[in-house]
């Protein structure tokens, strides 16, 4: 099913419109708006961090906003106390991770089923979201950040350059920076996904059995899966955390993993350019429905998911395609027909004969 | 003495809390092997029937022990013919649609009746155990449970129906070809587990008041419990409740409610790592 990396145009296809749009965006818009569009990247990256675990690991976890979340809140407290964001940015990634190491340990070595797994990491995000509500006082802070309950922390540190000490990004090289490690995290996927390591990962969705009795440890498989995407996923927390300079306990929310998880299925498990695709589409749609002010966001956020679920299940980007297939084979049947109707339809009366 | 007794009755009223969240999820999951996201919110379903009602003037008792069921069974059926039934076998995707679910009773219930805590005050009042005042209700609330799980016991092991919902649940084609109608008894079983919940809902509503968003904080605890419990319903339920709501009760006297909660799913995780398949995977294997 995976081809070869460099015979796939789709890659290349979606580099070039991600380098596009970073370098002329800019240019052609003003910066109000490329704020507004740096939030779709940041969320791009989120979904990616899921797309990567379900579509290519059979990991579904309904607590990717735990480590959202905590990459954000990891960025927060550190670059308050350190001052620079660079090593923060860093550590943003590296908790999460960690803690998608333990986690996973839990997990996947005590072989939960699929379908505890999604409890399990709905709970553990559950209790962080709890547990983050609960350090309103004074006395819950780590150094010089208060973790602020349900208040959340302000002010947080604006990413500077990682070369020019104390220089802060404007939103425009914000956004030039947040589009690169999209592109580099794409790309980066993909490289993972048509290595060894990652035809592995998608034996191990495809038939766990058969893998592990092909000698592969597929516990210990799972669990660097997991924690790549949870990695990745803290990343764009720290993003997000940055970009509004704000974080408050709802990075926790269920209704953010929620999110991550309508993305990826609206987009199409399996696929990565479709999760993106649909973040653009669907915060751009909950976006202006939210302007207006009728619909609550849940509602909406349900009125997708089971709908999808029920006529959709495969995403869309994999049905689009299948229809082009299917019309592309109809269009090149109709074309061969027209030169050999008569052959055919010779080959028909025959047909008919012999009956 | 009469702390020892107070810590009995608190441990009892954690364990018979974590029964009444639990026992339509057992019967949904346990049984159905159904994931049903929702059930926090056909818990807050069951709460607001209850508080609603009893704000028009009907008795309390009757909402709690009649309305409550009678509507989020009814819901609860509604949901199976429109959602669940054609995801029978399709977990994951059940998972996802009855999430979406959840998300849209929450949001829907937000836009009846604004995102605002409702409550009506506990009935029955307390009485004192030595120097410490003891609310009645907790008594309510345990004796519910003793109930609930002494008739679902029942139901299931002496009654020709709780015999043929077994058996549909073990092969619901054999089932069919013996001349059950296993759709009725997929439609009517989920009935009954959204009953329950209901009734756990108008049961709970008193002590937690009502939000819409109430689901969200229940719905951990009781996951955690059937899943710790394992594949069978009365003694799973039993067992599980009675280790993680000590657990809980007990880090909750040392440290507060928010440790206890942290306390009672680290316990769960070990538990699972120990036994994947549950308490009842390992032992009482033979039992309801």
């Amino acid at each position: 099913m995976e081809k070869s990396i460099l015979k796939d145009p789709g890659l290349y296809v979606m580099v070039s419109i991600g380098l596009l749009i970073m370098i002329f965006l800019p240019i052609m818009m003003d910066m109000f708006a490329i704020m507004q569009i740096t939030q779709y990247v940041v969320l791009s990256v989120y979904a990616l961090s899921l797309a990567y675990i379900w579509g290519y690991g059979g990991i579904l976890s309904f607590g990717q906003s735990c480590f959202f979340g905590l990459g954000a809140y990891t960025f927060a407290v550190a670059s308050i106390n350190m001052g620079s964001t660079s090593l923060p940015f860093i550590l943003a990634i590296i908790i999460p991770a960690l803690f998608g190491v333990l986690l996973g340990y839990f997990m996947f070595y005590g072989r939960l089923s699929d379908v505890y797994l999604g409890v399990v990491t709905l709970v553990v995000t559950l209790i962080f979201w709890k547990l983050i509500n609960h350090t309103a006082g004074p006395q819950y802070a780590i150094g010089d950040a208060r973790l602020g309950g349900f208040n959340g922390i302000p002010s947080i540190p604006i990413l500077n350059m990682p070369t020019a000490n104390g220089q802060m990004m404007d939103p425009i090289q914000m956004f030039v920076t947040f589009m690169a490690i999209l592109i580099m995290v794409y790309v980066g996927l993909r490289l993972l996904i048509a290595s060894e390591f990652g035809r592995v990962s998608i034996s191990i969705r495809e038939n766990e059995v058969r893998s592990s009795l092909l000698g592969y440890d597929v516990r210990r498989h799972k669990v660097v899966v997991f924690s790549i995407g949870c990695g990745i996923a803290g990343m764009s927390g720290a993003m997000w955390a940055t970009y509004q300079t704000f974080i408050d306990p709802n990075a926790f929310s269920l209704e953010m993993s929620a999110k991550a998880l309508v993305w990826v299925m609206a987009g199409g498990v399996g696929t990565l350019a479709g999760p993106i695709i649909a973040v653009v589409i669907l915060q751009w749609i909950s976006l202006k429905l939210g302007q207006l002010n009728i619909i609550n966001n849940f509602v909406l956020l349900g009125l997708i998911l089971v709908p999808l679920v029920l006529i959709l299940p495969k995403g869309l980007l994999p049905t689009v395609k299948q229809w082009s297939q299917d019309l592309w084979t109809i269009w090149k049947k109709n074309k061969a027909n027209e030169g050999d109707t008569i052959i055919k339809e010779s080959e028909t009366v025959n047909a008919g004969r012999r009956k | 003495m009469d702390y020892t007794i107070i810590i009995a009755l608190e441990m009892l009223r954690a364990i018979a809390w974590l029964v009444l969240l639990s026992s339509g999820l057992a019967i949904i999951f346990g049984m159905m092997r159904v994931i049903n996201i929702a059930h926090g919110e056909f818990l807050m379903l069951g709460g607001y029937t209850v508080i609603m009602a009893s704000k028009i003037g009907i008795n309390i008792w009757f909402a709690m022990l009649v309305l409550a069921p009678l509507v989020v069974g009814v819901f609860g059926i509604l949901v199976e013919r429109l959602v669940i039934r054609w995801l029978y076998g399709r977990l994951l995707d059940s998972l996802l649609a009855t999430w979406g679910l959840s998300l849209l009773m929450i949001g829907g219930v937000t836009m009846l009746f604004g995102n605002t805590v409702e409550g009506v005050s506990t009935p029955l009042g307390g009485f004192s155990v030595g120097i410490y005042q003891v609310s009645a209700y907790n008594l309510v609330m345990i004796f519910a449970a003793i109930s609930i799980l002494l008739s679902v016991w029942a139901v299931l092991r002496y009654t020709s129906v709780g015999l043929i919902a077994r058996s549909v649940m073990q092969n619901p084609d054999m089932a069919q070809a013996l001349g059950v109608n296993s759709t009725f008894v997929y439609m009517a079983t989920f009935g009954v587990g959204s009953a329950l919940t209901g009734l756990a809902g108008g049961l709970i509503a008193p002590v937690t008041g009502v939000v819409p968003s109430m689901g969200i904080n229940l719905i951990g605890p009781a996951f955690i419990t059937v899943i710790t419990g394992g594949a069978s319903v009365v003694t799973g339920t039993l067992s599980a409740s009675g280790f993680l709501g000590s657990v809980d009760q007990l880090i909750t006297f040392g440290f507060g409610p928010v440790y206890g909660g942290a306390a009672l799913l680290i316990a769960a995780l070990i538990i699972l790592r120990i036994l994947p398949q549950g308490i009842t995977g390992r032992f009482f294997t033979k039992k309801l």
